[in-house]
């Protein structure tokens, strides 16, 4: 049976093809203004890529802030949920799992059946979320995609003290005015990131082995940080960025819901 | 050409709690007479919500309640407006929403009923917030009258020897303080009917809050949000014993009917903190739609809560008491016993705590308490982050999201 994932974030847009469990293909894109269409686009792209029909895919279920947006969708089901899921098909011996996401970071506690037990998220504020990496990497000019590996080059990280992303862009661009390095400054965030999510994973006493997923799991810097502060190991699939819609594939499968 | 009637849902005409209408006639009664006081040579007492009204009523002052009008103001959707101003006026957003609704209201005659009406006194207690005591420092400055306020020392455990010879005192502070000012003196016997009629109504209001232990539940606590207003503004009069004696016999019809709030309830959920006043239909709607029925509150509750504290034969002293021993003023201990008996006695699956930008004594602690529920009594807590008044402070998809996850999570347990 053919199923589909469409997770829409506040800042990319992820879908999943699922053959009976098997992930036939993945696709991102940015959700920009309209998250409906950017579901539709996302999703009949990956459609075409991988040369199937409309009508051969049994039951899709959408996820993530535009999960109501997506009109054709069988049923909506949030995120926290589905990334359990997709966590769980994975690698099923998970047991709990960090997803940093654009809007929201979150703790997610499993049970053995890869139901969610428990959950915390982040409060109203952006301060450790992808969008807080966003508005600190625009600050430093730099791309996201290098902060990871430029945080590494650190040999002692700045102590960014704001938990406000406002406030802290501004510590980071006194940091830079001071003549601090960069990749010093990177660190630092990674380490406010790494403290915030830290609090969250505690809330809910994450328990070994722990996922991480969401865009975010890809930068390595910030990865470190938190295996430091959580004194844990992090496991990091290839499909971390679009978990949330293999999850999401998998519950429209009726395999774990 | 056909007349196009209104269209009904029978289903859900039939939820619907019929006395409602009584109720909305009985407020508007109370704010025309407290508007048009002067003209009928009565005296107008602001007073804080947990404040002991008692007196008030038996000396035919009319009692006011600023967070009566912050809550209106909310529903009303009149929220960030009001507190906008306030900020503009140099009041910090970290003010508590009523407290800026309520100066901001003032010298413009602001909110859904034309500003409330110029109080000749101010009664204070701050055993629900410190914060009241300022604010209403700030209404006595701004409308030149005399402010009473009633200290009651917080209860850790239980309160000391001293603190009840304290707020006793008080209560002979606070009637001379109420003869002075209003030139008539207390008639005794009128203040015994008042203190009775108070403990009656407290009494029926928890009978009423006590119909959602019944599955389905013939009222949630949205109803009980609404209803609350007769308890706060009016109780101490026959008002509000009829007027309850009346919906608890309408909510016993529904139970004996099998009529439940929430259709097909599954879930059963206890709410913490004051209601999102802008957003309750929305919650409404939204716990609805995962078939879970809000039975019960911390909130509301606390109208009726220390009603065993009340001597018919000792009112002025047993009310000094009761009044210093109401939810906000006690420990996290003693609210985690009270939150246990009541997830037992409503047969609670999951709990939403309100954490309110602007209710500080009732936010704090929450996290605490939420790890001891979940803890000890294996019961899910989700925390969402909003304000009562101050839309600004609400984010709906971020609740939204909580919501779901939350009860997705409850189903799958």
């Amino acid at each position: 049976m053919i199923t589909a994932g469409i997770d829409i974030g506040s800042i990319t847009t992820k879908a999943a093809i699922l053959r009976d469990g098997e992930i036939l293909g993945t696709r991102v894109g940015f959700t920009g203004y309209n998250a409906g269409s950017a579901g539709t686009a996302v999703y009949l792209g990956l459609m075409k890529e991988l040369g199937l029909d409309e009508s051969s895919v049994k039951a899709i279920v959408s996820t993530g802030y535009g999960r109501n947006s997506v009109k054709f969708a069988t049923k909506a089901v949030t995120e926290i949920t589905c990334h359990a899921a997709g966590a769980h098909l994975l690698s099923p011996g998970i047991k709990s799992i960090i997803d940093i996401g654009g809007q929201d970071s979150k703790a997610i506690l499993l049970g053995p059946d890869g139901r969610v037990r428990d959950f915390a998220m982040n409060d109203k504020c952006a301060a450790g979320t992808g969008r807080f990496l966003e508005v600190m990497a625009r600050a430093l000019e730099i791309d996201l995609d290098e902060f990871g590996e430029a945080s590494l080059k650190s040999d002692t990280p700045a102590v960014i003290s704001s938990i406000c992303t406002v406030f802290a862009e501004s510590e980071v661009i006194s940091l830079i005015s001071r003549g601090d390095s960069r990749e010093n400054i990177i660190a630092g965030i990674h380490e406010s990131v790494a403290s915030r999510v830290t609090a969250l994973a505690r809330r809910v006493n994450i328990a070994d082995p722990v996922m991480m997923t969401g865009g975010v799991a890809k930068n390595i810097g910030l990865v470190t940080a938190l295996e430091k502060k959580l004194n844990m190991k992090l496991i990091i699939s290839e499909h971390a960025q679009v978990n949330g819609a293999i999850g999401a594939a998998q519950i429209a499968a009726g395999i774990v819901v | 050409m056909i007349d196009n009637p209104k269209i009904t849902d029978p289903e859900k005409e039939k939820r619907k709690i019929k006395c409602v209408k009584k109720m909305k006639e009985i407020m508007t009664s109370y704010y025309i007479d407290a508007k048009t006081a002067v003209q009928n040579n009565k005296k107008v007492a602001w007073i804080t919500s947990g404040g002991p009204v008692e007196p008030l009523i038996a000396m035919d002052i009319i009692p006011v309640y600023p967070e009566n009008h912050g809550a209106m103001i909310g529903a009303g959707k009149m929220g960030a407006d009001l507190c906008s101003k306030a900020e503009d006026m140099g009041y910090s957003r970290d003010l508590c929403s009523y407290a800026r609704a309520d100066i901001a209201a003032s010298p413009i005659n602001g909110g859904p009923i034309g500003g409330l009406p110029k109080p000749d006194m101010l009664v204070c207690s701050n055993n629900i917030c410190g914060t009241v005591v300022k604010w209403y420092e700030i209404q006595a400055r701004y409308y030149n009258v005399p402010l009473f306020i009633f200290d009651t020392p917080f209860i850790h455990s239980e309160p000391s020897p001293e603190a009840l010879k304290y707020v006793k005192r008080q209560m002979g502070e606070y009637i001379t303080f109420l003869e002075e000012h209003s030139g008539r003196s207390l008639n005794h016997d009128r203040m015994k009917e008042a203190g009775i009629l108070a403990i009656r109504a407290q009494n029926l209001w928890q009978e009423i809050l006590d119909t959602a232990a019944n599955r389905p539940a013939p009222m949630t606590a949205f109803d009980a949000f609404f209803h609350l207003a007769l308890i706060v503004t009016l109780r101490g009069t026959s008002t509000v014993v009829d007027y309850y004696t009346e919906l608890l016999a309408e909510l016993k019809e529904r139970i004996s009917l099998g009529i439940g709030m929430v259709p097909e309830e599954k879930y059963r959920l206890l709410w913490d903190n004051l209601p999102v006043w802008y957003r309750t239909r929305w919650l409404s709607d939204k716990l609805s739609s995962h078939r879970a029925s809000l039975v019960a509150d911390t909130y509301t509750s606390a109208w009726c809560g220390t009603t065993h504290l009340y001597d018919e034969n000792n009112i002025l002293e047993s009310m000094a008491v009761a009044y210093s021993s109401v939810y906000l003023n006690i420990s996290i201990d003693r609210m985690y016993e009270i939150i246990r008996g009541m997830i037992f006695k409503y047969g609670i699956n999951g709990m939403i705590m309100h954490s309110n930008r602007s209710c500080k004594p009732y936010s704090f602690g929450q996290y605490d308490l939420q790890k001891m529920i979940m803890k000890n009594l294996k019961i899910p807590v989700l925390i969402i982050e909003a304000d009562m008044v101050d839309e600004r402070a609400f984010s709906e998809s971020q609740t939204e999201t909580r919501i779901d996850a939350f009860m997705e999570t409850l189903a799958s347990g």
